[in-house]
């Protein structure tokens, strides 16, 4: 069985669906590209903003 | 006015849903038919690779709808085509949740089929032109 650990999980939903997202959303390689970064950063810093944001309500 | 990509589309012939039917029940394939075999195989090993981390993550496959959020479970692992099918029959993925990361792969196997629908319809969106 595959035991990621929660970011480890985060990182992986973030590859594959920003991957979809460039090629599905966007018309040249290079636009899919810059958008499938763009998708993956703010999946990734979203998910950070939000896991410090309940760390603090939490304390 | 259709633009040359239409009219090469057109002149192509056969079955316009084609693409979209196979990009459905095999992650990749409407893009593979359309000779588009990079965007093709990144989105299969994608779509793949996210539903098969969801079933080693003892992720859920919905079987029936109970209830409204079952339901949506329900369509969105529909999503996943053949695989779906294949591994219900195969009898992969777990009937209950029972680890934390069950969660997660049953997450992983909705968005899947998610992704999937989004990549067949693009995959139409190119055969039909409105797509270059």
């Amino acid at each position: 069985m595959f035991r990621p650990s929660h970011f480890l999980a985060v990182l992986l939903f973030a590859l594959f669906a920003s991957v979809v997202f460039g090629i599905t959303q966007r018309e040249t390689p290079r636009k899919m590209v810059r958008y499938g970064l763009y998708c993956f950063v703010l999946f990734v810093g979203s998910a950070i903003v939000l896991s410090w944001l309940m760390f603090l309500i939490a304390r | 006015m259709a633009n040359p990509q239409d009219k090469k589309n057109q002149a192509e012939g056969g079955f316009v849903y084609l693409p979209l039917i196979a990009g459905w029940l095999v992650p990749g394939a409407g893009h593979f038919l359309l000779r588009k075999w990079g965007r093709g195989a990144l989105l299969s090993a994608s779509i793949l690779g996210m539903f098969a981390i969801g079933i080693a993550m003892q992720g859920k496959l919905y079987a029936g709808a109970h209830d409204i959020l079952d339901m949506l479970g329900l369509a969105g692992d529909l999503g996943n085509g053949l695989l779906y099918i294949v591994s219900r029959a195969a009898g992969w993925g777990a009937d209950q949740i029972t680890v934390t990361t069950g969660d997660y792969g049953t997450r992983f196997i909705v968005v899947a089929g998610l992704l999937n629908v989004i990549s067949a319809v693009d995959a139409h969106n190119l055969r039909t032109g409105r797509k270059a």
